[in-house]
């Protein structure tokens, strides 16, 4: 295997990653060791208002998907009102290709027990929530005892580190719905109510969790707020780009010789990337890879030099969503690719808005007459009619997210539809002749 | 029998804040299907119960949630990932395999009642693709025969090892554990400290180590300050319990007043 360049490798910033290699530094003692609640005695000494100042000057943005400023969401949460003021921190990871804030709770959960103490602290929160995925049992099993281990020691309950500060951490285990990962369906189901988003406005900064000032952040967010605490904004803005700050988990899955999460400072290309995984898998070539998860449009091998920042994966005609690179070679059928994800948005809608609950079970089934052969051209304008008809009317990025796959292959691989339906390749499903016979 | 849950039921409750009994109906939920195997009648009837809320309330939501099983599920609940990602690596065939060996389809329950098989939606591990869990402990990158070798040996009573995480429980004690609770003897009884970080986790440690990477300019001691020194303005209203610490602040940086309830700066 050859070595990365020393050019790329200098873009390797092991930061939120970096404990996860120490044994046990899923337990106190050893999260102790690494500098662990440091960063708490720093906050809790300073006014919560220079610790919001301090995210913002960071210029930390959220790492669910969105990539909101974190700073300058605290700073929404009103203070005069006589409502409490709830985190919630939102670890329903699912999106398809997503699998970097599993690892970092399970290796790694005091870090984001810090993040969210130092968080509550500046929001002048008292109660704060991690909602973890159902399916996720090794990393909500790791949090319940993180979090037992941090009562123990003061770092949660009464008066913390006699500071007068009071914080409750509950960690709440899904019941399997990927639309629980939609903020305002997360505190629907917070709420003991089914997973379904809420129209907004009003946003959680002032009607959240039980009507209350609420911030919901990703996994990656909070348990990046120690790192800028004990570093300092100007440090962590030392990696990144300018308006796309700090280290990112990229989550590489697919065709590479080395699948995993290599955290990296923000904006290193797809070619790096696969690069520091030792290349491609022998005999495959790249040829089309999602940069955020499957909700992000499709790029193909002429993207490889994107930098992947918010900005500049937007400017390409995606989205950086998740950083979940899943890497797909010649070897994979593009049309099948997505249509596997449609059977993905087809079950996970939650079902209140028709253009998403309808659009998706059709498209389904369309999906299922070209990839069996049965396909006509007038298909490729339905499913971008469909797609037209969903994208931007439900009340959440659900139904978006589903077409973006839809329109991109379509927009990059259209022979490949064309080859189903023209019949230059076999069918590569059998037996579903009819739209939605299943 | 459901009656004897009632203290562990209550125990739910007073984790979510005053008034917010309802935020303990998931996990009222799992705890339903950790004593039946699976939610039906009388665990909604004693959600509601408990509550204070209606029968149909509690089932829209009961059959809301994929992990909520309708009918009693077996011991191992086997999930293969047949998202695009573990699909096109093999994911789907050994799916398709284990449907036919176990002689079940998706959401199904083999004639002897030990094994449940489901197809599962992306499981968060496409690192590791394709992989398969049983009670949703992780086997990854599974093929046609690593697969039923899991199976055969779950068939014949065996507890196989998962690659990462804890040893297996069955899904009942699973379910308590979703609930949040621990083993008898809290979460060390779980299995809490078992398994290691795989390979493709540490994939930015490796190069690190192997090439003497470390985040330049790191200085755990950087004073919090705002760059302009100005000071911020105290918020409109503190609540009581939430006094803000000013006094371990580098000198000069505020000009809050010093607070007798805060101790010495820590930092």
């Amino acid at each position: 295997m050859t070595e990365p360049s020393p050019a790329v490798l200098a873009k390797v910033t092991p930061v939120l990653t970096k404990r996860w290699s120490a044994p046990d530094a899923w337990r106190r003692e050893t999260y102790e060791r690494l500098d662990g609640y440091r960063a708490l005695h720093k906050a809790l000494a300073v006014h919560p208002d220079d610790l919001v100042q301090l995210v913002k000057d960071s210029g930390l943005r959220g790492r669910g998907g969105a990539g909101f400023p974190t700073g300058m969401k605290w700073g929404f949460i009103p203070q005069n009102t006589d409502k409490p003021v709830y985190l919630v921190v939102n670890a329903d990871e699912g999106e398809p290709g997503t699998c970097k804030d599993l690892p970092l709770m399970t290796h790694d959960p005091h870090s984001l027990i810090e993040g969210c103490i130092i968080a509550a602290y500046a929001i002048r929160a008292h109660h704060a929530f991690i909602y973890v995925r159902g399916e996720a049992v090794n990393a909500a099993r790791r949090l319940r005892h993180a979090v037992a281990e941090a009562y123990e020691e003061g770092y949660l309950g009464r008066n913390i580190l006699d500071s007068g500060f009071d914080l409750d951490l509950i960690i709440h285990s899904g019941a399997g719905a990927y639309i629980c990962g939609e903020e305002t369906a997360l505190l629907d189901s917070l709420e003991g109510y089914r997973g379904q988003p809420r129209l907004r406005p009003p946003f959680p900064a002032t009607h959240g969790l039980y009507a209350a000032p609420t911030v919901v952040n990703n996994v990656g967010t909070i348990a990046s707020v120690p790192y800028i605490v004990l570093g300092g904004a100007a440090w962590w803005r030392t990696m990144g780009t300018e308006k796309s700050s700090g280290p990112m988990i990229y989550s590489l899955s697919g065709r590479v010789v080395h699948p995993g999460q290599y955290e990296c400072s923000m904006g290193i290309t797809l070619r790096e990337l696969i690069e520091l995984a030792g290349g491609m898998l022998p005999g495959h070539n790249l040829k089309f890879w999602t940069p955020g998860g499957s909700s992000t449009p499709l790029l193909t091998a002429d993207h490889q030099d994107v930098p992947l920042d918010f900005e500049s994966v937007a400017a390409a005609g995606s989205i950086l969503g998740t950083t979940a690179t899943q890497i797909f070679s010649d070897s994979d059928c593009p049309v099948y690719a997505t249509y596997r994800w449609l059977e993905f948005y087809h079950h996970e809608s939650c079902g209140k808005c028709t253009p998403c609950r309808e659009g998706n079970y059709w498209m389904v089934g369309t999906y299922r007459r070209i990839l069996s052969g049965q396909g006509t051209h007038a298909d490729l304008d339905t499913l971008l009619d469909t797609c037209d008809n969903i994208l931007g009317r439900s009340f959440c990025g659900l139904g978006d997210g589903a077409t973006s796959p839809v329109t991109s292959s379509i927009q990059y691989f259209k022979q490949d539809y064309l080859d189903y339906i023209e019949g230059k390749v076999p069918p590569k499903l059998h037996g579903h002749e009819l739209v939605g016979a299943s | 029998m459901l009656a004897d849950l009632a203290d562990r039921a209550r125990e739910i409750i007073a984790r979510y804040p005053e008034g917010r009994s309802r935020s303990a109906l998931l996990p009222m939920l799992h705890l339903v299907h950790a004593e039946e195997g699976c939610v039906a009648a009388d665990g909604i009837a004693f959600c509601a119960e408990m509550l204070g809320l209606t029968r149909a309330e509690v089932s829209a939501v009961a059959t809301f949630y994929t992990m909520y099983k309708r009918r009693p599920a077996g011991d191992w609940l086997v999930s293969v990932c047949t998202n695009t990602m573990c699909d096109v690596l093999g994911g789907g065939r050994v799916f398709e395999m284990l449907s036919e060996y176990l002689d079940v389809g998706h959401d199904e329950t083999t004639a002897d009642g030990t094994i449940t098989l489901e197809h599962a939606e992306c499981l968060a591990a496409c690192d590791y693709g394709p992989v398969m869990t049983v009670n949703y402990e992780f086997f990854d990158k599974v093929d046609v025969e690593t697969a039923l070798g899991i199976v055969t040996a779950l068939q014949s009573g065996e507890r196989p090892k998962p690659t990462r995480g804890a040893r297996l429980c069955t899904l009942k004690e699973m379910s308590l554990q979703l609930a949040g609770f621990g083993g008898l003897d809290g979460w060390e009884d779980t299995g809490v400290a078992d398994g290691v970080a795989g390979d493709a986790t540490l994939r930015t440690n490796r190069l690190a180590e192997r090439h003497g990477i470390s985040v330049a300019d790191f200085d755990p001691d950087t004073p919090i300050g705002r760059p302009d020194k100005a000071a911020a303005p105290a918020p409109a209203k503190v609540p009581e319990a939430n006094k803000p610490a000013s006094d371990g602040k580098p000198a000069g940086d505020s000009p809050l007043p010093q607070r007798d309830s805060l101790k010495e700066g820590r930092t």
